[in-house]
Formats: structure tokens, C-alpha cells, sequence
């Protein structure tokens, strides 16, 4: 009776600590971010954030935008997509859209928009509101044909006229007038202007006529797109072997490195106590001293590029594998190496008849599953030291202006990694099974 | 007997024969395997340093120049150490926090990404392999890719770290989650649907007290990677230590010594953490403390 009594009052007071626990690690955790909230400042992030930027950023991965702009000193127009100069259209072949008669020059931007510049001005035609006429001069400044009350997308100043519709961008200073017509799609991305299979497809370019007097079809457009100035698909496809061969020269040479180190930490190979402690020292001092500062103090000694980041990986995952390895050589079975030495093998072929068998599918899958994990780091890397994908896709941010070039970036990127990881996936399943089989 | 012997010995040799040769191909194929790495290992070795602005053999006698810069400069001025370490260290916990929240995000994003992604516990069985995609992508993503972009968005701070680790970290606990889910009995979860549980009960109630530990001690283990991974995010403008490691090192040569505050903190901060992340996950898999 006291026994059953005193369970009872055990079960009451462990489930009362579990009901304690229910409440309060919810608790703990709203109250940790709120602490959070406040130290990271999230209440004064609305304020910083600019969400401008950000829809320029998504209006920019998906769409382009052409610039027509004249030079209201020389009365030269130029039309230039994105406004890059390996972009611009010869001044003789303007685009079907932008036509010249005269010294006027007509831009249709469609559904009946259309803005006409006139030698002191330009006119706009929106459907729906009227004519919009504005003249500049040097005196006035910028004048137009609108009342004191502007509709929202026109602002007026004496400096600047800015109109933006459905249809495009108007600016209109003293000294430049520019229009902005966007289209879908990222801009020129297999050839740019100058090559002659600008505007044909793909149809076209493999069955139609020769349209490179000196090269065959296939082989002139697959040089042009590879060279495309613009968006240097050669460079870019480099910059992702780069990144690739620096995960796979680090992760592999950490392999090579730390298998035999392992063997010097792994009690049942290494009787030797404080030698085996001075390797397990190095291998946690390697872990410990992070990639970011081995990259850094690589760096120094190497210069920038893909060698620095493979040996940074090196360094790192030298100390994880050594730590895995000798885990993984502790725990092998001794039966094996015994059975070996009964045939009177020598030390190194007991190691590889004994155990290397054992723990090969242990080692493989582990470094298959870091290959994977270090093209992402190789990435990162790549930002800090200067090498492959990584470092042009910080220029490219850098630059803010070319996100259809970081749209692209990112979507090489997560293809790589998941290939990696399907292959490194694919790779480790063999593996288990062929060491079934 | 003679017999035998006379009878057995060809189909033993054959069977000798038969396994010799098996064993020569073998061989043959992994001597081909190894000549093909090593391959890969030198070209690639070579191609590498080539696009290197240093090359391997002469940096490789300049390693210790610059770790021994620093030390020189930092015993120069000992008597500044502590106070650097007091400096930096507001930093360093900015770092541990991004790294915390981001784990405990993350974890809660891969609980439910996992829970709707197992066979048997999804509460929309068809959308499992959206799930699984979505899981897979968020994994793919790099942190440093969302971190910049967010930047640009938000502004430098800890708060696009903290995201972008968050998403990445939501994919990997995510797909180790579910794994996870697909070794949890499912008996409870038939019991509480017979006495009408929502699928919210059932979860919360059948599944979890099941599958925490293993939970607890992934997520530990993402913790540890986690810290790393804010350093290095605070390296290109994302806040906490690495930012403050980026400024050191930018003021070059006489100002190491701060530089080398960051290295102890950053090097004491994730030993720190590995050591009583491995202890509680000793505890946590094997159900006892270990002495």
C-alpha cells in the first residue's frame, strides 16, 4: 500500500515536471526572441530596408529594359539595351520599334504609346490623358503642357521631367532625354548585336541558310554564344569547374592527408598515449580554427584564387576526417587483421587486406557526403579569397545593377550543388550496395 | 578416393582458374580507378594553381609568415589583449545568437517540412514530393547567396544572416528530420486517431515525444555548423565577428592584435560549443549522462 502510494506520488511529480517542461520551454524560447528581436534591431529594419531595391532586383531577373537616349548638346541619339555599350544597336539599325525622320525620332512603346523627340523637347503620347509636349531650353529649363495638378506617375521640376506609365520610363533633363522600354526575358542572353545570329532561331541557325559567309551555322553560333560579351557563359562555366575542383581537390587531399594521421590517433593501432594525444590535439586545433580564418591566413601566403580555397577546405576537413577516421579505425574488428597475420603478412599488408576493407565504405561515403557540402563552402570560400562562381557573383551584386546576371548566378549555383549532391547521393548508394553484394 | 581426387582436382582448378582471374580484373579496375584519381588529383592540382595569383611552391614557405606577424605584434602588445577581447566580445555573441536563432528557426521550418514530407505521417499525402522538392532546394541554396541579396535589401546587419543560415539550415534539418519520422512508430498516432485527434494533436502528441531526442541532437550538431557559418557570413558584411575580423584585417600591418582578439574569441567560441554540443548529444542518443 505505501509502495503503491509512493509510485503514485513519483508518476504526480514527474508529470508535473513534464507539464512544468511544456510550458515552460515555449517560454524560454518567445522570450529568447524577443531578446532578439530587440538586440538585431528587427522594429528599426522596416525603416531600413528598401524595398525600391528589392523591386528593382525582382523586376530585373525577369525583364530588360532598353534606353533610348539623346544628347540634347550633339542632338546623337543612341539606342543601347540595359545602356551598356556592348548592347548598343548600330546608329544605321535601329531597333523595328524606334524609327528617325529628320531630326525627330519616334518611339513606340506600344498599346498607343508613343514619345516622339523633337529637336528642343519631346512629346508624349498616353492613351487615355493626351499629348504631353515638353520643350527645354537654356534659359526656362524644362517646360511642358501640364497643369499645377500632376497625376502621380509624372513629376515636373524646372530640372527634370521623369513620366513613368505601364508602357515604359521618360526622363527629360537640359542635357539628356531618355526612354526606358522593358521586355521580358533576360536581354541578348545568346548573342549580342554584333554577331549575325542575333534574331534568328534556333530552327533557323541548325537547317536555314548560311548566314556567316565564313563559318558553318552550328560551329559560328555556338562560338558566339560561347564568347557572348555580355554574359560570358565560357567565363561563368569555368568559374563553376573552379569551384567544383576546389571541393574536390580539398576534400580529397583532406582525405589522403588524414587517413594515415588517423591511424597515429586510433588507440587500438597506435599504442603510443601522448602521440596519439598530439595528433588528436592537431586534428581538434584544425577543426576548431575555422575555414574563415584558415581562408584568410591561406590567403595571405597564396594570393587570391582556386588553389588558396582547395587548401582552406584541405586545412578544415583534414581535422573533421581525422576526428570520423580514427572513430571509424577504433571501431574495426581485430578478428580480420588477426586472420591476416596468420599468414604471416607483413605490417602494411595486414593494414590493407585487414583493414582498409573494413572501413573503405565508412570513409567513402563520408567524404562523398563533404564533396557535396564543401561545393556550397567552395562558394563562400570563393567570395573571400577571389575564385569561381563565388567571386562573380559578388561582383555582380556589387555592381547592383546586373541582378538578371545574379538571377543567372543563383540558378548555376543551386544546379550545381544539387548535382553534386545527387551524384554524391548515387555515388554513396553504389557504394553501400556493392559492399553488400 | 583416388577417384575423387582425380575427379574433383579440374573442377577445383577450374573454379581456382575462375577466381583468380576474377580477381586479376578486379584488380584491374581499381588500378585503373587509382590511375584516374591520381590523374584528376595532379591536373587538377595543376589547373589550380595555374589560376592561382600565388603559386603553391612559393607560398608554401611564406604559410608561418603571416600567422607569425601576428604573433609577434600581438606579444608586442599584450597588455592591450584583454581589452580587445572585452571589445570584440559583444560581437562574438552577436555571432552565437545569429547561429542560435537561425538553428531554432530552421529547426521549427524542418519540423514541418519533414513531418508533411514522411510517408504515413504527411497530412497531404499527394503534395509529399512537393515537399521533398522544396526541401531539396532550400538545402541546395547557399548561404552566401540569400545573405548578399538580402543586404542589398535590408541593409548590412545580422538580420539577412540570420535568414539566409535559417533557410539553408530548414532544408538540411528538414530531409535529417525525416528520416528521423520514418523510424517513429506509428501505433500511437492510430490511437489518438481513434479517439479523434486532429492532425496537429497527433503530431504534437504521437510523434514528438518519439522522435526530440534525435531532434534535440541534430539540431545540436546544425548549431556547431551554424556558428561557422555566421562567421563567415559576418565576413561579407552580414555583422557580428567577422564583420569586425574583415575591419581588423583591413587595417593592415601594426594593427594584427586585434585581428588576433578575434582569432582567440572565434577559436575559443566554437571549441566552446563543440564540447558541450558533442556532451549533450552523447547524452541525448545514448539516454544517460555520461561521466
Amino acid at each position: 500500500m505505501t509502495q503503491t502510494a509512493a509510485l503514485k506520488i513519483q508518476a504526480a511529480g514527474l508529470i508535473s515536471r513534464k507539464r512544468m517542461l511544456a510550458i515552460a520551454l515555449p517560454v524560454a524560447i518567445l522570450a529568447y526572441l524577443a531578446y532578439i528581436a530587440v538586440a538585431f534591431d528587427v522594429p528599426g529594419l522596416a525603416e531600413r530596408a528598401r524595398l525600391d531595391n528589392a523591386r528593382t532586383l525582382v523586376a530585373d531577373s525577369y525583364s530588360y529594359k532598353t534606353h533610348v537616349s539623346r544628347d540634347n548638346r550633339s542632338g546623337e541619339v543612341t539606342v543601347a539595351i540595359e545602356g551598356e555599350r556592348k548592347g548598343t544597336y548600330a546608329p544605321d539599325a535601329p531597333p523595328a520599334w524606334v524609327s528617325r525622320e529628320g531630326d525627330m525620332t519616334v518611339i513606340d512603346l506600344g498599346h498607343g504609346h508613343v514619345v516622339t523627340y523633337t529637336p528642343d523637347g519631346l512629346t508624349y503620347a498616353v492613351p487615355g490623358y493626351g499629348l504631353i509636349e515638353a520643350t527645354i531650353s537654356r534659359a526656362r529649363g524644362v517646360q511642358a503642357n501640364l497643369g499645377d495638378d500632376l497625376p502621380d506617375w509624372i513629376s515636373l521640376s524646372k530640372n527634370r521631367l521623369a513620366i513613368t506609365t505601364d508602357a515604359g520610363r521618360v526622363s527629360l533633363t537640359r542635357n539628356r532625354t531618355e526612354v526606358f522600354r522593358y521586355f521580358m526575358g533576360w536581354e541578348l542572353f545568346f548573342f549580342t548585336l554584333d554577331s549575325p545570329y542575333h534574331g534568328h532561331s534556333l530552327a533557323e541557325i541548325a537547317f536555314g541558310q548560311r548566314l556567316d559567309p565564313d563559318r558553318d551555322n552550328l560551329v559560328g553560333a555556338w562560338q558566339d554564344f560561347w564568347a557572348n560579351p555580355m554574359w560570358r557563359h565560357a567565363e561563368v562555366a569555368w568559374a563553376i569547374f573552379e569551384t567544383i575542383l576546389m571541393a574536390f581537390l580539398g576534400t580529397m587531399g583532406a582525405a589522403l592527408v588524414a587517413l594515415p594521421m588517423a591511424f597515429l590517433a586510433a588507440r587500438n593501432f597506435t599504442p603510443i598515449g601522448t602521440l596519439r594525444f598530439g595528433i588528436r590535439r592537431i586534428f581538434d586545433f584544425l577543426r576548431g580554427v575555422d575555414g574563415l580564418i584558415w581562408t584568410i591566413v591561406l590567403s595571405r601566403a597564396f594570393g587570391p584564387g582556386p588553389m588558396t580555397g582547395a587548401l582552406a577546405i584541405l586545412t578544415t576537413d583534414t581535422g573533421s576526417f581525422g576526428k570520423m577516421f580514427s572513430e571509424a579505425l577504433e571501431n574495426v574488428d581485430g578478428k580480420q587483421i588477426e586472420g591476416v597475420q596468420s599468414t604471416g603478412a607483413p605490417v602494411l599488408s595486414r593494414y590493407r587486406f585487414g583493414v582498409i576493407p573494413q572501413i573503405t565504405p565508412v570513409l567513402l561515403s563520408q567524404v562523398l557526403y563533404y564533396l557535396e557540402s564543401n561545393t556550397r563552402s567552395a562558394t563562400i570560400i570563393g567570395a573571400i579569397t577571389g575564385g569561381g562562381i563565388g567571386l562573380l557573383l559578388t561582383q555582380a551584386i556589387i555592381t547592383q545593377k546586373d541582378w538578371e546576371e545574379v538571377t543567372y548566378y543563383v540558378v548555376l549555383i543551386l544546379l550545381m550543388v544539387m548535382l553534386m549532391d545527387w551524384l554524391s547521393g548515387l555515388l554513396r548508394r553504389q557504394l553501400i550496395r556493392g559492399g553488400r553484394s | 578416393m583416388a577417384d575423387t581426387v582425380t575427379q574433383g582436382a579440374p573442377g577445383a582448378l577450374d573454379m581456382r582458374e575462375h577466381y583468380m582471374a576474377l580477381t586479376r580484373r578486379r584488380r584491374l579496375y581499381s588500378g585503373v580507378m587509382l590511375i584516374v584519381f591520381v590523374a584528376l588529383m595532379a591536373s587538377g592540382f595543376v589547373v589550380a594553381n595555374d589560376r592561382n595569383a600565388g603559386g603553391f611552391w612559393d607560398g608554401i614557405h611564406n604559410i608561418f609568415a603571416f600567422p607569425a606577424m601576428v604573433i609577434a605584434e600581438t606579444s608586442g602588445k599584450l597588455m592591450l589583449l584583454p581589452a580587445h577581447l572585452a571589445h570584440f566580445f559583444p560581437s562574438l555573441v552577436e555571432t552565437i545568437n545569429i547561429a542560435a536563432v537561425s538553428t531554432l528557426v530552421g529547426g521549427g521550418l524542418g519540423m514541418i517540412l519533414s513531418l508533411l514530407s514522411t510517408r504515413g505521417l504527411a497530412r497531404f499525402p499527394l503534395l509529399i514530393p512537393l515537399f521533398r522538392r522544396i526541401m531539396d532546394i532550400m538545402r541546395a541554396v547557399p548561404e552566401i547567396v540569400i545573405a548578399l541579396v538580402l543586404i542589398f535589401i535590408l541593409g548590412g546587419g545580422p538580420v539577412p544572416a540570420m535568414i539566409a543560415i535559417a533557410f539553408h539550415t530548414g532544408g538540411a534539418l528538414g530531409k535529417l528530420f525525416s528520416e528521423v519520422n520514418e523510424n517513429a512508430d506509428t501505433k500511437p498516432l492510430d490511437g489518438l486517431e481513434s479517439v479523434g485527434a486532429t492532425w496537429m494533436q497527433r503530431m504534437y502528441l504521437g510523434v514528438m515525444p518519439q522522435v526530440a531526442p534525435n531532434y534535440l541532437s541534430y539540431a545540436l550538431l546544425r548549431f556547431e555548423v551554424n556558428i561557422r557559418a555566421s562567421a563567415i557570413l559576418g565576413f561579407v558584411g552580414a555583422g557580428g565577428i567577422g564583420y569586425e575580423l574583415k575591419n581588423a584585417m583591413s587595417w593592415g600591418q601594426g594593427k594584427f592584435d586585434e585581428a588576433a582578439a578575434i582569432f582567440l574569441l572565434l577559436f575559443g567560441a566554437i571549441v566552446f560549443f563543440d564540447q558541450v554540443s558533442s556532451h549533450f548529444r552523447n547524452r541525448l542518443t545514448q539516454g544517460r549522462p555520461v561521466s
